[in-house]
């Protein structure tokens, strides 16, 4: 859902507007359409739509979890304010059901919704501006066919001056570059294919890229990590800090099925970027990976992790003397090693963690995350189940837990500022209970 | 101190050495079949014929009555106390019920089939009618009056000119050691004052205040925690393991290993747990590919070799014209999935075995444990404990044999055995994969002509009976072999169970292809045969109703002539407020009936479905069923049985499938292996119940579970257009049968 | 080696691993019966206790991080003979057919109306969704909390005349 991270980018483009005063020309209005949901559109049209909806994740921006898909009314929460994700149901009133296609094409490529309005960059459309016609077309067919959805999203509630839609021209002018995507001529087909899809729909660096002070993708970076909601997104260049390195298969696995052996299970954000993928076709999979991983090069770190014992777990615990042991180590033994000693596969069983890229990350965000909150159970599908220790683990123990475990486990340094760290994630949980 | 089960041990030291008790003998005759009895007595009355079987009184008043079944969760053991205390004319709460004990109790088999009403309530409620008549009569005799002017009252007799006596006071002159009669002078419905009414159960205050209440519970003194390490898949062997560290581990007491079967027993339960883990550890086994490669839908079972047994065949030549259809259904294997692993507790000392256990048959297990342990029966005790709920054969037999195996090597010690999670899911027996074919004709009439009916199933029921059922018995050095199969076709039927449709339709022919062929083991789950042939026959009613462009509650009501089904199915149909309006989209609602086993409860239930388009989603919103059960016992009983029967059956149509690859089981938890949770849960549940006072028990207990899945399909059908076949019903599947791209 | 714990308000000295999960600690070394073995893997909920106010998974919890923290089971929500708001709503509605998720599920509920009283049926099935029960008598059980959460209202003397 990537709420928080694009949360801050429209709270940093807010600024912008609120220190230029800048007002710029809304683009032109286009007319709306007769409901297109009375249309009917070539079934392969559709399929190729819902695809390319599954590698833009849609859905997940669009939906209230539990609620009607694609009916809009995410709540993305920021400092300034809350802005809603839109109603992108073919319902007329209150959704899309009187666009035009060219009009969606449109939203996509400029950032700007039928009457003309800019619209908020939470809205990738830095990426989505790389649409072919062709994919705009299947993309307009699928939405169409949707269900549609009477639901109108709650006004964003963005304080003065943030709510001027205007001054999002001067971030366009600043950072939009618009497409469409340039192919690499000396690259593959394929690779020139994933180069789209990864840039484009499939906004990657969205999260993946780090930001500059208003709130834009740093280009000349892109894929040195990232953050969302939360949750640090790892670079995807040469400074990936996957203990073992990703290659095309091992990317390809992970992306349909949210897990590899090698590399563990995805959660946070990613969670439902692999849950969409699933339905992706292989061959567009296959692509998208060959294009990450070529960014990520041949570069370290090489071969596995030192993996001082990671296996063995509860049956090998080191019984100290007269039960010293450091803290750390006591609480990894009691509380992760009867998962995490290796003897169940994963994606079920818990990944052994010399292999975790969360224990081997520059920071411990995502780490702590995990802890804290688990993965937790949901309906009726098989996935793995983590429980979480917030509950449980006071800021002390995390950290002595943290310490001996990135010791442990881990090639990289210590971590630093974990307090800061664990106060940011807790404080994050409480507010989301509250909302 | 014993923190639990003070109450079967100390009960009969009371009963044996108190004096005045009135206890001539201790009655539990070998069950004798009805054809060697002049008579047919009521229910289990008619095996274990003597009163004081299953009711005594002792000197002081204090009333105890003894059954053969096992409170399951079922609520059972509050049905039998109210059968028991109407008859008596006592208060609920003065009754002490002894429940499954192959020391105490009469044998009445399994408690299954929902039968323990019908089979025990029957043989209680007839028994205490008989034991109250012998004490109005020997208060006669002691008061020189006609028994006409006596009466019971609340623990006594009185008579109409004010005297009054004790129970207590009568039992020394009151023989209870007597043959029952096959008539018992039953109260009439209209004087009842316990039964036909919502008695709270009598076990759920100790299990909501952390009383004692499960066999997991049992503490003994000096009790041993163990654990055992199964193989990685059905078809390993153990070669060898190095128990040498194990051993040393902290509270370890003894690795055993029998064969294959391998456990280790500690001091402290998370020791054993340790020590079970690097046990596994150290194990080496040769693991062979057994299992079938294979989706969740078990099409592979048509490969296997099936031997064809008719069900009914009452084909006659002259079938007439229509329209034919066919339809095939699909369900994988399933799992009990019990929430607590299944557990036992087994003291051996002195050459006898005692098993405290959750098995649904307390002396069928024993006879198994006394065969796997070479021991004479009578050296070997099992007592029921309640587990965690079992819906049918689950682990509880084989975790008691695991317990007896491991106590043997540790005389003088009790030892607890607990199953771990992955163990209880991946060893279970579980409900069979089953395959059904459908072909009838529709006449133009709009009345089904011929009816063919085929399925394939393993056997549903492994059940012990001889040590072969016994899991561990299989992997003993010596082992036992598991039992042969037999296919019997009897009016209550296994996994032909509802397979003949309850409908008026001429030339039915039902074939069952018994494959004995068993790559994974199963045995009896909740309804048996009658979950899938149920949802088979009656989605197929609703296909048929749908050529013949009728309304499928209409159709159903065309082809009955049982005028207690029409009843339920109006009832259920009329609350349910059911009509052919139309519904918003992705809405739909859906109807199935059946009477379990077509000789137990009436069932009808009416659905409500909301399809969630994107994902698939089914969602049950409401369940509205009626049911017909007999003369009513506790009718809230009824309705909390049968709320957790649709919501089980939702459970296991929308979401379950066990899983495997060619070696192990891979739906080894809950995250493999998903159920209902609270997310998917309706917004509305109702239970109708149409009263029958005075009718003979229909067993109630598993009724709904067919009717709901197929009420399910209907539904879905009906708020898509498309028909599901195949359970469960995933998102994946709704959504490709919608074509939802 | 000996681990001091707070439980339903009593100080409990436990010689025990510090490593042991919580849930052997209470069931074996202090004999309380509330908390069950389902998993031992955080996935069902039978073992959940309330730590300082959360509910959380006893099967996972080594107690070594618990020193000084309070515990509370279902024993710590009143006995046989004073059942507590929760107890009695469980039995006012019959809510268990096994009853073996129940204690759990009581104790997740008891975290719940401990944050928010006026909890909705929303929230409770939303705040249970950790908790399984294969009997499936979920619609009792959201029935009986919603029943303790009136019932510790009146207690308060709010909700005069529901
Ligand atoms: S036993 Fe703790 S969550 Fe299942
Ligand atoms: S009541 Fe049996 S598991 Fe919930």
């Amino acid at each position: 859902m990537n709420g928080n991270r694009r949360a801050v980018n429209v709270a940093r483009v807010a600024l912008v507007v609120g220190a230029g005063c800048v007002v710029s020309a809304c683009r032109s209005d286009i007319r709306p359409i007769e409901p297109a949901a009375t249309r009917t559109f070539p079934e392969s049209l559709v399929r190729r739509g819902a695809v390319l909806a599954a590698i833009g994740d849609c859905q997940q921006c669009h939906t209230v979890p539990g609620g009607s898909a694609f009916a809009g009314g995410l709540p993305l929460q920021t400092p300034f304010g809350t802005i809603y994700s839109t109603n992108i149901t073919p319902d007329v009133e209150t959704g899309i059901g009187d666009w035009s296609q060219q009009a969606l094409i449109r939203a996509m490529r400029e950032g700007v919704d039928q009457e003309g309005e800019h619209l908020y960059p939470a809205f990738p459309y830095d990426h989505f501006t790389l649409i072919t016609d062709e994919d705009g077309e299947a993309l307009y067919a699928y939405l169409m066919t949707r269900e549609p959805v009477h639901a109108v999203a709650p006004r964003n509630d963005l304080r003065f001056p943030f709510n001027i839609r205007q001054g999002l021209a001067i971030w366009k002018r600043l950072y939009l570059r618009k497409g469409p995507y340039q192919p690499d001529t000396s690259q593959s087909d394929e690779w020139n294919r994933g180069a789209y899809l990864a840039q484009g729909l499939g906004h990657c660096g969205a999260c993946h890229t780090p930001r500059n002070a208003l709130g834009a993708e740093e280009r000349q970076h892109e894929f040195a990590g990232g953050e969302a909601e939360g949750w640090t997104a790892y670079a995807l260049d040469r400074t990936s800090p996957a203990p073992v390195s990703w290659n095309v298969e091992s990317m390809l696995a992970y992306l349909r099925r949210g897990w590899h052996a090698e590399h563990g299970v995805a959660s946070g954000p990613m969670q439902s970027v692999t849950s969409d993928l699933a339905s992706v076709p292989e061959s567009d999979l296959h692509a998208i990976a060959t294009y990450v991983v070529s960014r990520m090069g041949e570069g370290p770190p090489e071969g596995k992790p030192s993996s001082n014992g990671g296996a063995g777990g509860a049956s090998q615990m080191r019984q100290g003397a007269n039960g010293e042991q450091p803290l750390g180590a006591a609480v990894y033994d009691g509380a992760c090693a009867s998962c995490h000693d290796g003897t169940r596969p994963l994606p079920f069983g818990g990944i052994e963690l010399g292999l975790s890229t969360a224990v081997n990350a520059p920071d411990p965000r995502n780490l702590i995350n995990l802890v804290l909150h688990g993965l937790p159970a949901e309906e009726a599908e098989a996935r793995p189940i983590m429980p979480g220790f917030a509950g449980t683990m006071s800021d002390g123990q995390l950290t002595a837990l943290l310490q001996y475990v990135r010791e442990r486990f881990a090639t990289g340094p210590a971590w630093r500022d974990l307090d800061k760290y664990i106060k940011e994630a807790r404080d994050q949980a409480r507010e989301k209970e509250v909302s | 101190m014993m923190d639990a089960l003070d109450h079967p041990l100390v009960t009969r030291r009371r009963f044996l050495g108190a004096g005045g008790a009135l206890v001539v003998s201790f009655s539990l005759g070998p069950r004798v079949g009805a054809a060697q009895s002049a008579f047919v007595r009521p229910g289990d009355l008619n095996d274990a014929r003597y009163l004081d079987a299953w009711i005594r009184i002792d000197a002081e008043g204090r009333i105890s009555v003894f059954t053969g079944k096992a409170e399951l969760g079922q609520g059972i053991r509050t049905a039998l106390i109210q059968l028991a205390a109407e008859e008596l004319d006592v208060a609920p709460d003065s009754i002490h019920l002894v429940t499954a004990d192959t020391g105490l109790t009469p044998n009445e088999g399994y408690t299954a089939g929902s039968r323990s009403i019908v089979d025990s309530g029957t043989a209680i409620r007839n028994a205490a009618a008989q034991v109250r008549d012998l004490l109005v009569a020997a208060a006669a005799a002691r008061w020189q009056l006609p028994p006409a002017r006596l009466k019971a009252e609340n623990g006594a007799v009185v008579s109409d000119d004010g005297r009054t006596l004790q129970y207590g006071e009568l039992v020394a002159s009151t023989q209870l050691h007597v043959v029952a009669q096959p008539q018992s002078n039953l109260k009439k419905p209209v004087f009842s004052r316990v039964m036909g009414k919502s008695l709270a159960r009598v076990d759920i205050p100790a299990k909501v205040t952390g009383g004692a209440a499960y066999v997991q519970d049992l503490r003994l003194p000096k009790m041993l925690h163990a654990r055992v390490v199964r193989p990685p898949g059905p078809g390993a062997n153990l070669l060898d393991v190095d128990s040498g560290a194990v051993t040393k581990m902290p509270g370890v007491v003894k690795v055993i290993r029998d064969g294959s079967f391998l456990a280790v027993a500690a001091v402290g339960e998370f020791q054993a747990i340790q020590a079970m883990r690097a046990l596994a550890e150290a194990a080496r086994w040769n693991e062979r590919p057994t299992l079938p490669r294979a989706g969740s839908v078990p099409t592979f079972i048509l490969n296997f070799r099936a031997e064809d047994h008719t069900v009914r065949d009452t084909r006659t030549s002259s079938v007439r014209a229509g329209r034919a259809l066919e339809a095939t259904y699909t369900r994988p294997y399933q799992c009990h999935a019990s929430i607590g692993p299944s557990c036992a507790v087994a003291l051996f000392d002195k050459g006898s075995i005692t098993v405290w256990t959750h098995t649904q048959g307390v002396y069928p297990d024993r006879a198994a444990i006394a065969q796997m342990l070479r021991l004479p029966l009578d050296k070997v005790r099992c007592i029921h404990m309640e587990g965690a709920g079992c819906y049918g054969h689950n682990g509880a037999d084989d975790a008691a044999a695991d317990t007896a195996l491991i106590a043997r090597a540790l005389p003088g010690r009790p030892v607890r055995l607990e199953w771990m999670r992955e163990q209880e899911h991946a060893w279970e027996p579980y409900g069979p994969a089953m395959i059904t074919k459908i072909r009838a004709t529709l006449e133009d009439s709009g009345s089904i002509s011929d009816w063919n009916y085929e399925l394939w199933s393993n056997t549903h029921l492994t059940r012990p009976g001889s040590a072969g059922a016994l899991l561990p018995a299989q992997s003993l050095a010596q082992p036992f072999a598991p039992d042969e199969q037999h296919v019997e076709i009897t009016p209550e039927g296994t996994a032909d169970r509802n397979s003949v449709p309850i409908y008026t339709i001429p030339n039915q022919h039902i074939v069952w292809h018994f494959l004995r062929e068993m790559p994974l083991r199963t045995s009896a789950l909740r309804a048996l045969g009658a979950y899938m042939n149920v949802f088979s026959i009656e989605s197929f009613m609703d296909e048929l109703a749908h050529a013949a462009g009728a309304d499928p509650v209409q159709f159903r009501l065309r082809h009955l002539r049982d005028e207690r089904a029409r009843e339920v199915i109006t009832t259920a149909a009329k609350a349910f407020g059911w009509s052919g309006s139309a519904l918003p989209r992705n809405h739909g609602r859906g109807f199935a009936f059946a009477r379990y086993k077509n000789l137990a409860a009436y069932c009808a239930v009416a659905i409500d479905v909301e399809i969630e388009r994107e994902t698939g989603r089914a969602r049950m919103t409401r369940a509205v069923a009626a049911v017909d059960s007999g003369e009513i016992v506790n009718p809230d009983g009824i309705r909390n049985q049968t709320e957790g029967g649709i919501l089980q059956s939702m459970s296991w149509t929308l979401f379950e499938a066990v899983t495997f690859d060619d070696t192990r089981v891979t739906s080894i938890d809950w995250s493999t292996y998903p159920v209902l949770r609270f997310s998917s849960v309706p917004d509305r549940v109702e239970v109708h119940l149409v009263p029958r006072p005075g009718r003979p028990f229909l067993g109630v207990g598993e009724a709904a579970q067919g009717p709901t899945a197929a009420a399910l399909a209907n539904a879905i059908a009906n708020a898509t257009g498309k028909r599901l076949r195949d359970i469960p019903f995933t998102p994946d599947r709704v959504r490709a049968a919608m074509g939802v791209l | 080696m000996t681990v001091t714990l707070n439980v339903n308000g009593r100080t409990r000295t436990v010689a025990a691993d510090p490593r042991t999960p919580l849930l052997y600690v209470l069931r074996n070394d202090l004999r309380l019966n509330g908390a069950k073995f389902g998993c031992g893997l955080g996935q069902c909920g039978a073992c959940t206790v309330v730590i300082d106010g959360e509910a959380v998974f006893s099967c996972v919890t080594p107690i070594l991080l618990l020193e000084g923290r309070q515990i509370t089971t279902v024993e710590g929500l009143g006995t046989l003979e004073r059942p507590g708001a929760l107890q009695r709503a469980f039995i006012e509605k019959q809510a268990a057919q096994c009853g073996y998720c129940i204690p759990g599920m009581m104790m997740r509920a008891h975290a719940l109306l401990l944050k928010r009283p006026n909890a909705t049926r929303d929230e409770i099935r939303k705040a249970l969704e950790p908790n399984l029960c294969r009997c499936c008598t979920h619609m009792r059980i959201l029935d009986a909390v919603a029943r303790a959460g009136e019932l510790m209202r009146e207690a308060r003397g709010e909700d005069q005349g529901t």
